[in-house]
């Protein structure tokens, strides 16, 4: 049962994606984006991976879809189909892509199966991390933050590195300079301005 | 039949900082939303979730009532210089709960040197941790939001 759930997710992941690659309305294919990470949060879900559904939620389905609103803002909404396309697929490209698809699909063959307990992944640490002595040693009953917080503690000070070096980017790239006071007078600028053209077609 | 005109601008049309309902809701979800993700934060080793989890969830806050109050009141809540601050004390801070370890005798990032035992410990060193993550995700993610708007 749970596994007819799954595959009627990815279906959907799958409607949705293509979904959004045929859309020309960048509006609605950002909306499509958040429903595809909410789809793709459920599927985690009922795999039981509550860590991820979690980050798939907020991040997929929250933040990025408002940051890609706020990029619409300044792109417009509309994609402008040019000429090229007109006049079907970029042959070399498409040949590329359908290879490669194939290729990785084909790669799939060798994986274990879904949840097999004798595949390479769960011979490792991660045997050690699910194991009693493990609980015993950091206390930790949700493993994920146990690995996250503690056993790649490491690992997981430079991903906040790397988070705090996107915000600098940011900071460097788009922040304008401005004199002492933040008071402009377009305030509620985004507040009053209607976020999207299109908004009402789509 | 003659359509009559409106008696009054429909409410659609309003700016969103005028709606009241959106304004009200906006008011009463924040709080709620504000503790959810310390909720979050701080109880990522016995439930799903942790620091970046958390952080976004309040940065979602904080953009609530960006979108519904405008950027430059919720600049005004917290200022651009906070944000900035932040972002770089969560990093400096995660990597302050390391030296504590390294200098207390162990090993970068052993939260064994934080309490007397070690359960007692390595909880405290996982709630620091996650507490350094969640401020840094927090003040990035309000930064990426306020400076693509203001661009």
């Amino acid at each position: 049962m749970s596994q007819l759930i799954v595959y009627g997710l990815l279906l959907l992941c799958l409607l949705t994606a293509v979904a959004i690659v045929r859309l020309r309305n960048l509006f609605a294919a950002v909306i499509l984006m958040g429903i595809y990470s909410l789809v793709m949060a459920m599927i985690w879900t009922a795999m039981q991976a509550l860590d991820v559904a979690f980050t798939e939620a907020a991040v997929g389905a929250g933040i990025s879809t408002i940051l890609m609103i706020g990029a619409l803002v300044h792109t417009g909404s509309k994609e402008k189909v040019r000429e090229k396309e007109r006049r079907g697929p970029h042959w070399p490209s498409f040949i590329t892509v359908v290879l490669t698809g194939a290729l990785l699909i084909y790669g799939t063959f060798d994986m274990p199966a879904l949840g097999d307990p004798n595949a390479r992944v769960h011979q490792g640490v991660a045997a050690y991390y699910k194991s009693q002595e493990s609980q015993h040693r950091t206390h930790a009953p949700n493993t994920v933050t146990a690995v996250l917080a503690s056993y790649r503690g490491f690992d997981t000070m430079f991903e906040t590195a790397v988070i705090f070096v996107a915000g600098a980017g940011m900071i460097l790239l788009l922040r304008r300079e401005e004199t002492d006071d933040d008071e402009t007078p377009d305030d509620e600028a985004l507040a009053g301005a209607p976020p999207v053209e299109g908004e009402a077609a789509a | 039949m003659s359509e009559q005109p409106p008696l009054q601008e429909p409410l659609e049309r309003l700016p969103l900082a005028k709606q009241p309902v959106l304004r009200q809701v906006t008011k009463i979800l924040i709080p709620f939303v504000i503790v959810f993700g310390l909720y979050v934060i701080t109880h990522g080793d016995y439930g799903p979730g942790g620091g970046f989890q958390g952080g976004v969830i309040l940065a979602a806050a904080y953009i609530l009532f960006a979108l519904v109050y405008g950027v430059a009141r919720a600049r005004r809540v917290i200022p651009r210089k906070a944000t900035d601050v932040l972002a770089a004390v969560g990093v400096l801070f995660y990597g302050a709960v390391g030296l504590v370890g390294l200098f207390g005798g162990g090993t970068f990032l052993d939260y064994d040197f934080l309490g007397t035992d070690p359960a007692s410990a390595q909880a405290l060193g996982m709630f620091l941790v996650e507490l350094g993550v969640g401020l840094t995700v927090a003040s990035v993610m309000v930064t990426v939001f306020t400076e693509m708007v203001e661009a």
